[in-house]
């Protein structure tokens, strides 16, 4: 009896677990302070060190507000790919799928899988599109035959939404993170992240961006590569016999080797797999990096790259996950609060990467892992921020309010103004929620992005017939839909407004099926009935927009940058 | 450049090599999308068939589907790029020198 209310207890709370991680992408929740790692903050150390040298080095560099948004453009697709690559691998999916594969097995697979398949769709249907129309921002593009005004000033506010949900995510778990991987304070982290990432953005604009986070991903897919290595090692490189010792030693048995509880609903899992698929194609910092590549093949490239190097790191952290449950398992005093497996792990699920890299490697491998776990949110905040400048900067200040009419100094001045602003919003935002649930943020981002940004770009790029009033409606409608649905739903609803569990009025774990669809039929059923003399210029202007978009012919080059 | 615009509009290359790419990359989208949801729609109806087990060992065919998955992810999008960036690269700079002449 006792066992198997022991059972029924593991098995609710891998429940809650998954059910939490389907609905947030993998968050990093509440954590506990630990004693200093001393090791792992002189790892860091070197690393701050060597990534403000590159920046006194891209400040030089920098001199343009084409410098500052695309680093002059002259990134290779192989450097541009692995940039990606760092943008995407965020803390969350290295320590949160790892963390899932250690709890429930297959389950992890799902769910990185889902953060995978949003790369194709990129590249066959808007890398090359978007570095031939656009300049600076995805509004460059999805704005180029319209009014500017109204489509800029939705995109400028959809990037903005999107950014803003991302990093507050981001801020939170570098504030949880430093707590367990460092033994420091939480403000500690957020300060710091928020310092280091202004200095970068600040004076190094995207060419230290970038390099931060090209750095970044090769320091992290070589300690993920080596820690599956180690694991793959000591079982002979048979997966088999990984496999069969995890199924002895997990307390759910072989049900890891198949899906559980991941996948409640057929709906819910169609529509984050919609949000994560079509999301990754609107995200405002990942499109903005397919303007620092000189061309439409370097673009193409670079997604190439970056799909390899994602798809690797994510069989990576399924040997990873595998790997921590046969060693920590074994080993509940040195890696379970209190020696005690029914405690959980120290400092919380999300720390399996974390204590296999001390299982693997010892302390200094563990110092390793810390500082690129801590690293990898400072780069991704990076990237963040610098996507927020731009909207603020390029799409709000010199296109709309300007009218175009800001040189390139002037937009220059106000982007690091903003960055400045948007630096200290993101300290201020990471400490007040600190004590919140943020576990819903990145799927409400990665919603917004596929039922707003995504349509938008895909019919104005595409389909003659949309129009200025079209494509500014269907965008606000998906950008509302998806927040008012998601507040509506258990991650906010119940978790957040501490509403009764049961109680949302929405279902599903993602608005996605609903509010994508929505936005695409109101941006067709707008532009249908718009036969304003605007909207007659505007289809006239497809033609041209087309061949540009399809040839590169007038495309910015890294010379007139 | 008004004039290579049109020059480039007119030539039926160019509407070729446009329907041409569309056509591929719009495949290989419903290829993917095949794949993935096809995927996400097996685990929620029919668990058990992933849950089988190869060969009389621990691993279930729900292993190779998965990592299938993401190979095929990362084959399909290669293959794209390699045909895009020599093929449909050299048609499109054929079109704008002729164009351009």
């Amino acid at each position: 009896m006792k066992i198997q209310r022991k059972h029924l207890f593991t098995g609710l709370l891998a429940l809650i677990v998954a059910g939490s991680a389907l609905a947030a992408g993998a968050d990093l929740g509440q954590t506990t302070k630990q004693s200093t790692n001393w090791i792992a903050i002189a790892m860091f150390a070197i690393f701050v060190g060597f990534t403000l040298y590159i920046t006194k080095w891209a400040a030089a560099k920098t001199k343009s507000a084409a410098d500052y948004y695309t680093a002059g453009g002259g990134i290779t697709g192989f450097q541009n790919g692995l940039a990606i690559a760092g943008d995407y691998m965020s803390a969350a999916s290295f320590l949160g799928i790892s963390g899932l594969v250690f709890a429930n097995g297959y389950d992890g697979v799902i769910f990185s899988i889902g953060w995978l398949v949003g790369w194709p769709v990129i590249t066959f249907l808007m890398a090359e599109r978007l570095r031939n129309l656009g300049k600076f921002t995805f509004a460059d593009v999805a704005a180029y035959r319209f009014s500017q005004t109204p489509v800029r000033t939705y995109a400028a506010t959809g990037s903005l939404v999107v950014v803003l949900f991302y990093m507050i995510a981001q801020m939170v778990g570098a504030g949880q993170l430093i707590k367990v991987l460092f033994g420091l304070e939480y403000w500690v982290a957020v300060i710091l992240v928020g310092v280091l990432m202004m200095c970068y953005v600040f004076f190094g604009g995207m060419t230290a961006t970038t390099w931060v986070q090209i750095i970044k991903a090769v320091l992290l897919l070589s300690g993920a590569t080596f820690m599956a290595i180690a694991v793959l090692w000591k079982f002979g490189f048979s997966p088999e016999a990984l496999f069969a010792k995890a199924v002895e030693v997990h307390s759910k048995g072989d049900k890891i080797m198949a899906p559980g509880g991941l996948i409640k609903d057929p709906i819910s899992a169609v529509s984050v797999g919609m949000a994560l698929m079509f999301g990754t194609a609107g995200l405002p910092h990942i499109l903005m990096r397919f303007f620092t590549v000189p061309s439409a093949k370097a673009a193409r490239s670079s997604v190439g790259w970056a799909t390899c190097w994602i798809g690797y790191f994510y069989i990576l952290t399924f040997i990873i996950g595998f790997g921590a449950i046969v060693m920590l398992i074994q080993d509940p005093e040195t890696f379970y609060v209190g020696g005690d497996i029914a405690k959980g792990l120290k400092g919380g699920g999300n720390m399996a990467a974390v204590h296999l890299a001390k299982a693997v490697g010892g302390d200094i491998f563990l110092g390793f892992i810390s500082a690129v776990a801590f690293a990898t949110i400072l780069a991704v905040v990076a990237g963040l921020t610098l996507s927020g400048a731009s909207a603020i900067a390029h799409d709000l200040y010199a296109t709309v309010i300007k009218k175009g009419k800001a040189d390139s100094a002037d937009e220059l001045r106000v982007s690091k103004i903003t960055t400045l602003a948007l630096g200290a919003l993101a300290v201020l935002l990471g400490i007040a929620f600190e004590k919140q649930n943020v576990a819903f943020m990145v799927m409400l981002a990665f919603t917004i992005a596929c039922s707003a940004n995504f349509p938008v770009l895909f019919m104005s790029v595409l389909w003659r017939n949309s129009t200025t009033r079209g494509v500014t409606a269907g965008g606000f409608v998906g950008l509302i839909l998806a927040v008012v649905l998601t507040a509506l739903s258990d991650s906010v609803w119940v978790a957040v407004f501490g509403n009764p569990a049961g109680s949302a009025p929405f279902p599903y774990a993602s608005a996605a099926i609903f509010s994508m669809p929505l936005a695409f039929f109101v941006i067709w059923i707008v532009s249908v009935l718009d036969n304003s003399e605007q909207a007659q210029k505007e289809r006239a202007l497809f033609d041209d927009q087309l061949i540009r978009s399809e040839t590169g012919l007038g495309a910015v080059t890294s010379a007139s940058h | 450049m008004q004039e290579t615009l049109v020059k480039i509009r007119d030539n039926p290359k160019f509407k070729a090599l446009v329907n041409k790419r569309n056509t591929y990359a719009f495949i290989m989208t419903a290829l993917i999308m095949v794949a993935y949801y096809g995927f996400i729609l097996l685990i929620a109806f029919d668990r058990e068939f992933l849950a089988q087990k190869i060969g009389g060992g621990v691993t279930t065919i729900g292993i190779p589907i998965g990592v299938g998955v993401i190979l095929f992810t990362i084959i399909v999008t290669v293959i794209y790029v390699r045909r895009a960036n020599t093929e449909f690269d050299d048609e499109s700079k054929t079109i704008l020198e002729e164009a351009q002449k």
